[in-house]
């Protein structure tokens, strides 16, 4: 304690270790946008040079995909086929087989938490939906390889189907499984977020709870439900381990669930994987399938964001 | 929009039993998830639980001056001993495709395991002993009941030859099965029966320590200068946009970003788990600035404004008094942030960490692999006693992250204060 005079006339000036702390924990905030700059060009400067060599029309319009890089210069079909459609197509198939599994399954159980749980079952079904989200995705990929596919592919073959041992079915569905409590428990929020005076006045006039939710509730969420889903699509499309393990490498154009298709993600992990020369073709595809997937899944959060925040601004 | 006028007290019933098919949806879509989930850890735990057990099959050797040296044991060929201890047990084999087979009881290990035991325990040498070796994978899966027997010979692995051996050897009990501490104490091996995942264990390790280093210092950081400093200006927003933007980058581009830059500009060393940690911070950073804000926010403006009031400056305030009831919050967020790290795989495949590494890393620039990208490599084997690896390996994961959630659950009970 200094017994000095203080003179409180004289404004305070923070002393200078403050303000370099200060200065310090501002550049550790910085260095967020420091990351999204470095994802950004790290993956833009290769997809640039890829594009040197792969022409982008091709990349984004072709219809085959098959980037075998040519041992021998005089090699036939040496150039290797890069069009991404077909991974775009897989990728596509894949999360949408997810969406349609985790979609009824999450909404119908954030209604069911948020409407009809008591308070102790909610206090145990909640912590329980949340491990599904816990758990590392090579494990559901170790799953949907070696228990799901074949459990599908023996009951496709009893009602007389072809299924493909690493069909699209089997990855979507575990997948599906696992965005289920991303979707239920953002959307149980959103539900709960809708004032309680709509729900008395909907019972009031004399309908039913499920009528209240259907009629009242979900209009009134669904906003918030939208973007719960659309975040659970990002997820779905960069999700990576389940599709690497039970989905293949096999780029096939089909709509079909029951064939292989390949993703965008898993087509990264097999490029990149094993020896590679840096300068190829085949690797630099990996950065421009990389770039293609950053900026998907960036888009749909943004709108995500977008679709929640707007919802907010509505009740609060 | 229902219209009330024709539906309210006339078909009530039927509205009623819409009602009760409501409820019924509900419970089903909850029951189906978790059984899908209980199928999954039942399916795992089983067929993680063969993995614990070795077999063992005791062979006689000749360790008398003749075979090994006392004064030069390492110069014996040890492997020669353990054939030849084979074929004095089954002094009936003569035939050079007969002898192979015979051979394929042990593990290639065998050799190795006859040295150790003779270095640890000299006196050995000087006779013929029974000595324990590990069996192979094949005779181990046929021993444990896990071979299906009633398909023709040409279909299986272990021929009819080797089935009768193994019933003979059976017969004089010199077959066991102990506990497989070998699991738990190898690294990895191409061999399914010697596989063990200390390797990917202490290389997780290493890699979830440098993430932690790097990011719970800057995690807390940039949330306190976001929640107690930044001005508001545009700046500030862009940051705050960035941040939770990275939070939902899919894992897979982070790789690539460290295989571009810490990798390709940088020249770290590849498949080293510091770049393995480098990696994983960049994935946890959103998520700890993100739980370290909320933990901020939670923290009273009073106890703040107090130390203003009796003359702190602004940076007092915040690192002794805000920061003390802030920091398990803090850390909770840290705990849970490393819990996915652990569990991610996809980055760490880019920057090469699915070697094959046999050796316990010895340090953070030594190639190492990762406990998720070993079940995956072993998930990718072809041998069956692989599989069973890979449950049980998956079953230590599991166990890894409840422990790792747990433990943020108890610190939050523990610490949290209420105001």
């Amino acid at each position: 304690m200094s017994a000095s005079k203080i003179d409180l006339q004289r404004p305070v000036r923070p002393p200078w270790i403050d303000r370099a702390i200060i200065t310090i924990l501002g550049l550790a905030a910085g260095l967020a946008i420091l990351v999204t700059l470095g994802i950004i060009l790290s993956l833009l400067s290769e997809t640039i040079r890829f594009f040197g060599k792969v022409p982008i029309t091709e990349f984004l319009f072709g219809l085959e995909w098959s980037p075998q890089t040519a041992i021998r210069a005089d090699q036939v079909g040496s150039d290797g086929a890069f069009g991404a459609i077909p991974l775009i197509n897989g990728t596509l198939l894949i999360s949408a087989i997810a969406m349609l599994v985790a979609t009824p399954l999450g909404l119908a159980s954030a209604i069911y938490l948020s409407e009809y749980a008591t308070k102790s079952m909610r206090s145990w079904v909640k912590p329980a939906l949340e491990i599904l989200a816990g758990i590392p995705t090579v494990v559901y990929g170790f799953f949907a390889a070696l228990t799901v596919a074949p459990f599908i592919r023996m009951t496709g073959s009893q009602l007389g189907l072809e299924i493909s041992s690493e069909s699209a079915l089997a990855a979507g569905v575990v997948m599906g499984i696992m965005i289920v409590p991303l979707i239920s428990s953002l959307s149980d929020d959103v539900i709960n977020a809708v004032p309680q005076s709509l729900r008395d006045a909907s019972m009031g006039l004399g309908a039913t709870k499920s009528e209240t939710v259907r009629h009242v509730i979900l209009p009134a969420a669904l906003p918030g439900i939208a973007g719960s889903l659309l975040l659970a699509a990002s997820r779905a499309i960069g999700e990576t381990m389940i599709v690497v393990m039970a989905a293949g490498l096999a780029a096939n154009l089909t709509l079909n669930p029951l064939k292989a298709v390949t993703t965008i993600t898993a087509q990264i992990v097999s490029l990149l994987t094993g020896d590679q020369a840096f300068d190829s073709a085949k690797t630099l595809s990996a950065f421009a399938l990389g770039l293609l997937l950053f900026i998907v899944t960036l888009c749909l959060n943004v709108a995500a964001h977008l679709i929640v925040r707007k919802y907010r601004e509505q009740y609060d | 929009m229902i219209d009330f006028t024709k539906s309210a007290g006339f078909n009530l019933a039927a509205r009623h039993r819409a009602e009760t098919r409501f409820q019924w949806m509900g419970k089903g879509a909850i029951l189906l998830a978790l059984a899908f989930l209980a199928w999954l850890i039942v399916t795992i735990a089983v067929g993680g639980y063969g993995a614990t057990k070795l077999v063992q099959i005791a062979i006689p050797v000749d360790l008398s001056a003749t075979n090994i040296d006392p004064n030069n044991i390492a110069a014996a060929r040890f492997g020669k001993i353990v054939k030849l201890g084979l074929r004095t047990r089954f002094p009936e084999v003569k035939k050079r495709k007969d002898k192979k087979k015979l051979y394929n009881l042990l593990s290639t290990e065998a050799s190795f395991e006859l040295k150790r035991a003779i270095l640890a325990d000299p006196k050995l040498l000087g006779g013929t002993r029974k000595i324990w070796f590990t069996a192979s994978d094949t005779l181990s899966l046929y021993v444990r009941g896990k071979t299906n027997v009633s398909v023709p010979e040409d279909q299986r692995r272990i021929s009819d030859k080797e089935i009768a051996w193994a019933a003979d050897m059976q017969k004089n009990a010199e077959i066991r099965t102990v506990f497989n501490w070998g699991f738990f104490t190898h690294g990895d091996s191409r061999e399914p029966e010697i596989a063990g995942i200390l390797a990917a264990l202490i290389g997780t390790a290493l890699s979830l320590a440098v993430c932690f280093l790097l990011s719970f210092p800057l995690g807390i950081a940039a949330a306190t200068y976001l929640e107690q400093f930044a001005p508001a200006n545009r700046l500030s927003d862009i940051i705050e946009v960035n941040i939770n933007n990275l939070a939902a980058v899919p894992s897979i581009v982070f790789g690539l970003l460290g295989l571009s830059i810490f990798l390709g500009y940088f020249g770290l060393p590849r498949s080293s788990p510091l770049v393995g940690g480098m990696v994983l911070s960049l994935m946890t950073l959103p998520t700890i600035i993100i739980a370290s804000r909320a933990s901020l926010k939670s923290v009273p403006p009073s106890i703040k404004e107090a130390a203003l009031a009796l003359g702190a400056t602004p940076v007092q305030a915040v690192f002794h008094h805000v920061f003390p009831v802030a920091l398990p919050g803090m850390l909770t967020g840290a705990i849970i942030g490393m819990a996915r790290a652990l569990g991610d795989t996809a980055p760490l495949l880019m920057i090469g960490m699915v070697a094959f590494i046999v050796d316990i890393p010895k340090s953070i620039l030594a190639p190492a692999t990762a406990l998720p990208v070993q079940i995956f490599l072993w998930s990718d084997s072809p041998e069956r006693g692989f599989m069973e690896k890979t449950s049980a390996a998956i079953v230590v994961l599991l166990i890894f992250l409840i422990a790792m959630n747990l433990i943020a659950i108890l610190l939050r009970r523990k610490l949290e204060q209420r105001f």
